[in-house]
């Protein structure tokens, strides 16, 4: 919302300066986004006259003229503009001035031999207008030597407020007059209404949809001349950045902005019988003023004729019976529409517009009659003709509302202490009512308050946020306690960790593309207004955004890539963290240790599977290498750990090569997806830990060699060897595995070093034959045989 | 007899201290210890001595032999300190020469302000709170007193997800929707904090259309804009870890709180940046207000028994002004040269004992 400070007084009676204005409307929640001076830029240009001009000795369509400046001698100016003649009184740029329409910065200098000390400007060149055709012309009695702006009242500061959808009465520079009066910044002066004298019956209209417009005034001027309007108001419009139309329009937006009163004009020439307010047919269209054709459905509230519809109600105006310069009866519409319509309406059709913008947020409905008068006032006195009488059709929702207010509020829910009698001042000054038992009766132009919280917003704004003191909250007594959640702690656990592990922790987009997508299964999400189609499906996966990440850093030269994020995957049952790991490029650098450089394989990313399930808490001697971990990986090069057959804790191993290519990635990459909804809750066993005693006796290792089918995967082997016999083996750890000579075909060669832990006596030969015994027989009973 | 030890003495010496080599020691040792050795030899001959005769050369011989043994083992000594030195002289390495690091992770800011935010206000009493990003229209609108018709929802940029849900079904826009279902599930009083993704149709240098927001709840008995002053105060100077955080409230609307407020807090320009604390200009950083009745109310509790205050912010913009990244959307790039430098090491574990800055 933008006005002029000079439009404001003509509300407010006040000696502020400007800054005090604008500080102490953001002070009172009107919050000033910006605030600049047109005039500032013409400082340098004045009115000057020109006295002689005489044709340009090398050029013909040049002129030399003598201007008088209204100081000093008169200066000797070059000129080209053919309206350039003896006493014309115009505008003169002085050396030193900037012109606004190109930044060229003006100085004395020779134009064909001849030296000009300035410029005479045309419209244009100072963005006052489209004018080119000549330099500006001013009446013969302008001031000479009076800087421009001052002349042509340029000087008035443009406030640009941002208004909160609930301040509806704040749309209107007059609603702003009246909260900077109850700031203590001035007095509301009253509004002039000067109903024009009125003969003839008005415009005959019906309401049929009283539920979008309850209430509808008419009036007709005839004989009206719709040429421009006057330089004042025209001044102001284009200063909050309105283009002037014509008379009839620009004061229907002249209203709407001095008053917050949307207002509407038809030509009545352009509309047969009466105005009816109706529901929409459906599919029924109107050509909008924005020179848009809209299709329409019952839900929507017209106006219109017996021809058609000719005004989408409270949003835009129809073409067809807009007023234009052949206009000579209006007819003035200012109606009362329902705000939830409007909305509806509006986000219907998206359509936004300033009548929309202050319909939906809800017009004074109390203002019709000021509101059709003050209108027809200003049609009558700028374009002349005679008025009719007011057709009043339907009633605006003008109930008063009432709400009982305890003073106290101020202090135990605003937090600041304000008198009673200042506090009843306060809600007087913005046109609340208050009588002697507290009972508020909340002006017409407030809809937004409904409720005593509402009256406390009022006077602590009023009085000053600012004011209210900081009060501590209550401390339980002590040291705080924790709050963690188990979730939050288990995050927090597995991304350090990761950290610590050399992984960096990226935070990638939640939503990506169908195609990204797609590899992983789709995603249960779609969005129906997407920003771009890269943004489109909420991840089935942590890995699409991780990889498409990888590929950026690829393209920028990096070469060890680590990343990993901790986030949720949006399936369609619900929202699951997840943590995802993408390992790319080079796992080691060439080195003058290790020779070439290694790429990252399978067995990287089990172990920071591994590493990572360790750090969560997870039984990770327990759990099971398997397989089907998805299309999205290597068939051959990838498994899924899980708790039991059922629960799949994390997926992990090298990306199969076609989604590589679907994100443009070459070579090798190795992922891990850890679902951490999956792991199963720790048991909250208190701090105290299992009682331990280190053995005080060493622990033994043996060496087994076996032979075992080829396909024989180790992991059972191991676990079968350590299953042998639960009382001594403690560990057993593959150290070796072996194909080639002395292998027979169809076999490897497995080595498993076994560690068994003696109690209180040490093993006797005896017993440690009968343990590598068991070892061999459960070997054995997978197909493996000791090797020789 | 005498001078014929002094003289074996004198050679035998001579001889180890010139003895070049281990072997050379040891030859001597042989040659003068050993079963046929020269000392070995006249021990043998006291036995055959009178008693006078060998109490005069018991000691000389012993003498000699002890002598010689001390020279034999200090030489050697010598001679195995030399051959050491030798070795590790032939061992050097150029220690210049680079060694492999263990690859630095790092801990992405958001994660890290995050994690600073949640022990601050674990001190103030505040739990962390969470929901659903995928929410419905009622907790992210109509719970929070903004119905259908409300301007307000066309100021959030909303992302809706396609196809038929009953309810309709939005990308959260904010972190609020946590508060209603807090009140909806605990019992008062209640303290929490909410942070999480939110999402909005808004593309450049400053809007992403996903970014994080951190909520803030207190539902209690007495509770006033006094009290939501000072924990925005204690929690922005704990976080800045400045003492001259000043704030600005500026009077706003939220539709779900009222009284609304807005947040600026003062920075000063150092070195042509803005940095936070003083007051030579104001920048805006947080939303707040006192609870609305209504949404107390929408959520089962008595607007007439409990009363509260909520605030929100942006945790990527308080990353930024703490931090000094200047580009939103580099947080979301997952450029290893940014995560890196603007990153946080794995044991950067905010404390309060340690301030809770990295």
């Amino acid at each position: 919302m933008k006005f002029t400070l000079n439009w404001l007084k003509e509300h407010l009676e006040t000696t502020a300066a400007l800054d005090e204005v604008v500080e102490t409307l953001t002070r009172i929640g009107l919050e000033v986004e910006g605030v600049e001076n047109p005039g500032a830029k013409l400082a340098a240009f004045r009115v000057a006259k020109v006295l002689t001009a005489e044709r340009h000795p090398q050029a013909d369509k040049l002129q030399v003229l003598t201007v008088d400046t209204g100081e000093g001698p008169p200066l000797t100016v070059v000129c080209g503009a053919p309206n350039a003649r003896a006493g014309l009184v115009g505008v003169l740029g002085l050396p030193g001035a900037v012109v606004p329409a190109n930044g060229m910065v003006l100085k004395v200098a020779a134009v064909r031999g001849v030296e000009s000390n300035g410029m005479m400007c045309s419209t244009r060149e100072l963005e006052l207008g489209d004018d080119h055709d000549g330099i500006i012309e001013l009446p013969a009695d302008a001031p000479i030597g009076t800087p421009y702006p001052d002349y042509a009242g340029l000087n008035d500061a443009v406030i640009d407020v941002s208004i909160t959808p609930n301040r509806q009465d704040c749309m209107g520079v007059r609603g702003i007059a009246r909260d900077l009066a109850a700031a203590g910044l001035g007095t509301l002066k009253p509004l002039k209404v000067d109903p024009v004298p009125t003969s003839g019956a008005g415009p005959e209209v019906r309401i049929e949809a009283p539920e979008g417009c309850p209430a509808y005034f008419g009036q007709t001027v005839s004989g009206v001349t719709n040429g421009a309007s006057p330089d004042w108001m025209q001044r102001r419009l284009k200063a909050i950045g309105q283009r002037p139309i014509s008379a009839l329009v620009d004061i229907t937006n002249y209203v709407m902005i001095d008053l917050g009163r949307p207002l509407h004009v038809y030509d009545k020439a352009r509309l047969s019988g009466a105005l009816v307010v109706r529901k929409a047919k459906a599919g029924e269209q109107v050509l909008a003023l924005n020179e848009k054709t809209y299709t329409l459905d019952e839900s929507v509230t017209v106006i219109a004729d017996a021809q058609g519809v000719h005004d989408i109600g409270g949003i835009m105006g129809g073409e067809d019976t807009g007023v234009s310069e052949a206009t000579t009866d209006v007819v003035i519409e200012c109606a009362f529409f329902d705000p939830d319509h409007i909305a509806k309406t509006g986000q219907k059709l998206n359509l936004t517009s300033d009548a929309r913008s202050r319909f939906e947020r809800g017009v004074d409905p109390a203002f019709l009659e000021d509101g059709i008068a003050i209108a027809a006032r200003y049609v009558v006195d700028l374009c002349g003709g005679s008025a009719s009488e007011v057709t009043r059709a339907g009633h605006a929702p003008t109930e008063p509302r009432s709400t009982l207010y305890d003073p106290d509020l101020a202090a135990t829910l605003g937090g600041l202490v304000v008198p009673a009698d200042r506090q009843k001042a306060i809600l007087e000054s913005l046109g609340f009512l208050v009588d002697s038992s507290w009972n508020v009766t909340v002006p017409s132009w407030r809809r937004d308050v409904d409720g005593p919280a509402d009256l406390v917003e009022e006077v602590i704004r009023i009085e000053g946020i600012d004011k209210v003191p900081s009060t501590p909250l209550d401390r339980v007594p002590g040291v705080a306690r924790p709050t963690a959640t188990t979730e939050q702690k288990l995050e927090r656990k597995l991304r350090r960790t990761a950290a610590a592990r050399g992984l960096n922790e990226a935070v990638t987009w939640s939503f990506i593309s169908e195609k990204e997508a797609a590899p992983f299964g789709g995603g249960a999400w779609r969005l129906a207004n997407p920003i771009s189609e890269d943004m489109k499906v909420m991840r089935p996966s942590l890995l699409p955004g991780l990889l498409a990440a990888a590929e950026r850093n690829v393209k920028r030269g990096a070469s060890g890539i680590r990343l990993f994020e901790i986030g949720r995957r949006y399936l369609a049952d619900r929202e699951r963290l997840t943590l995802g790991v993408v390992l790319a490029g080079d796992r080691s650098a060439r080195g003058w240790q290790g020779g070439k450089g290694q790429r990252f394989g399978a067995y990287d990313a089990k172990a920071e599977a591994l590493a990572l399930l360790e750090a969560a808490g997870a039984p990770v001697a327990n759990l099971q290498v398997m397989g089907e971990a998805g299309e999205v990986y290597h068939p051959g090069q990838s498994a899924t750990l899980r708790l039991g057959p059922k629960t799949v804790l994390a997926a992990f191993g090298m990306v199969h090569p076609s989604v590589l290519k679907a994100f443009d990635l070459d070579g090798e990459v190795a992922a891990v997806e850890i679902y951490l909804d999956a792991l199963p809750a720790k048991r909250g066993t208190g701090f105290v830990r299992p009682a331990y005693t280190p053995p005080a006796l060493q622990a033994v290792t043996r060496d087994f060699a076996f032979l075992v089918p080829a396909e024989l995967a180790a992991g059972d082997l191991v676990r079968t060897v350590k299953g042998a016999d639960k009382a001594m083996i403690v560990d057993a750890r593959l150290f070796d595995v072996f194909t080639g000579t002395g292998v027979p075909e169809g076999q490897k060669s497995l080595a498993v070093e076994v560690t068994l832990q003696p109690g209180e006596k040490s093993f006797t030969d005896a017993e440690l034959k009968g343990v590598a015994d068991k070892i061999v027989a459960a070997a054995a009973k997978l197909g493996a045989s000791l090797r020789g | 007899m005498t001078t014929d030890l002094e003289q074996l003495r004198g050679d035998l010496l001579a001889s180890i201290q010139a003895a070049a080599g281990l072997d050379a020691v040891e030859a001597l040792r042989v040659h003068a210890l050993g079963k046929q050795g020269a000392i070995t030899g006249l021990l043998k001959t006291l036995g055959a001595m009178r008693p006078e005769e060998r109490q005069e050369q018991g000691p000389r011989i012993h003498g000699l032999r002890e002598a010689i043994t001390a020279a034999l083992a200090e030489r050697k000594a010598v001679l195995e300190r030399l051959a050491l030195d030798a070795r590790l002289a032939s061992e050097t390495l150029d220690l210049t020469l680079p060694v492999d690091g263990v690859p630095p992770g790092s801990v992405h800011p958001v994660s890290q302000v995050m994690d600073e935010l949640a022990e601050i206000f674990a001190d103030l009493g505040f739990a962390v709170a969470t929901g659903p990003e995928i929410e419905d229209d009622w907790h992210n609108f109509t719970a929070l007193n903004i119905p259908e018709t409300h301007p307000a929802r066309a100021m959030h940029d909303t992302f809706y997800l396609a196809g038929e849900h009953e309810p309709k079904m939005v990308l959260r826009t904010h972190t609020s929707p946590v508060q209603i279902r807090t009140m909806m599930t605990q019992k008062p009083p209640i303290r929490i904090i909410a942070p999480g993704r939110v999402y909005r149709s808004d593309s450049d240098a400053t809007h992403t259309p996903m970014f994080h927001q951190i909520e803030g709840l207190v539902i209690d008995k007495g509770i006033t804009l006094g009290h939501l002053k000072w924990t925005l105060e204690t929690f922005l100077k704990a976080f800045f870890e400045r003492d001259d955080i000043v704030l600005r409230l500026r009077p706003s609307y939220f539709p779900f709180t009222e009284p609304s407020a807005e947040v600026d807090v003062g920075y000063s320009v150092v070195n042509g940046k803005r940095v936070i604390g003083g007051s030579e200009g104001w920048m805006e950083v947080l939303g707040s207000g006192m609870v609305h009745p209504k949404v107390i109310a929408a959520c089962g509790l008595d607007p007439e028994e409990w009363q509260g205050f909520a605030f929100g912010t942006g945790v990527d913009r308080l990353a930024m002004l703490k931090y000094g990244m200047d580009d939103l959307r580099a947080f979301f790039d997952g450029d290893l040269r940014w995560l890196r430098h603007y990153g946080f090491s794995a044991l950067d574990v905010p404390t309060l004992s340690g301030g809770v800055g990295a």
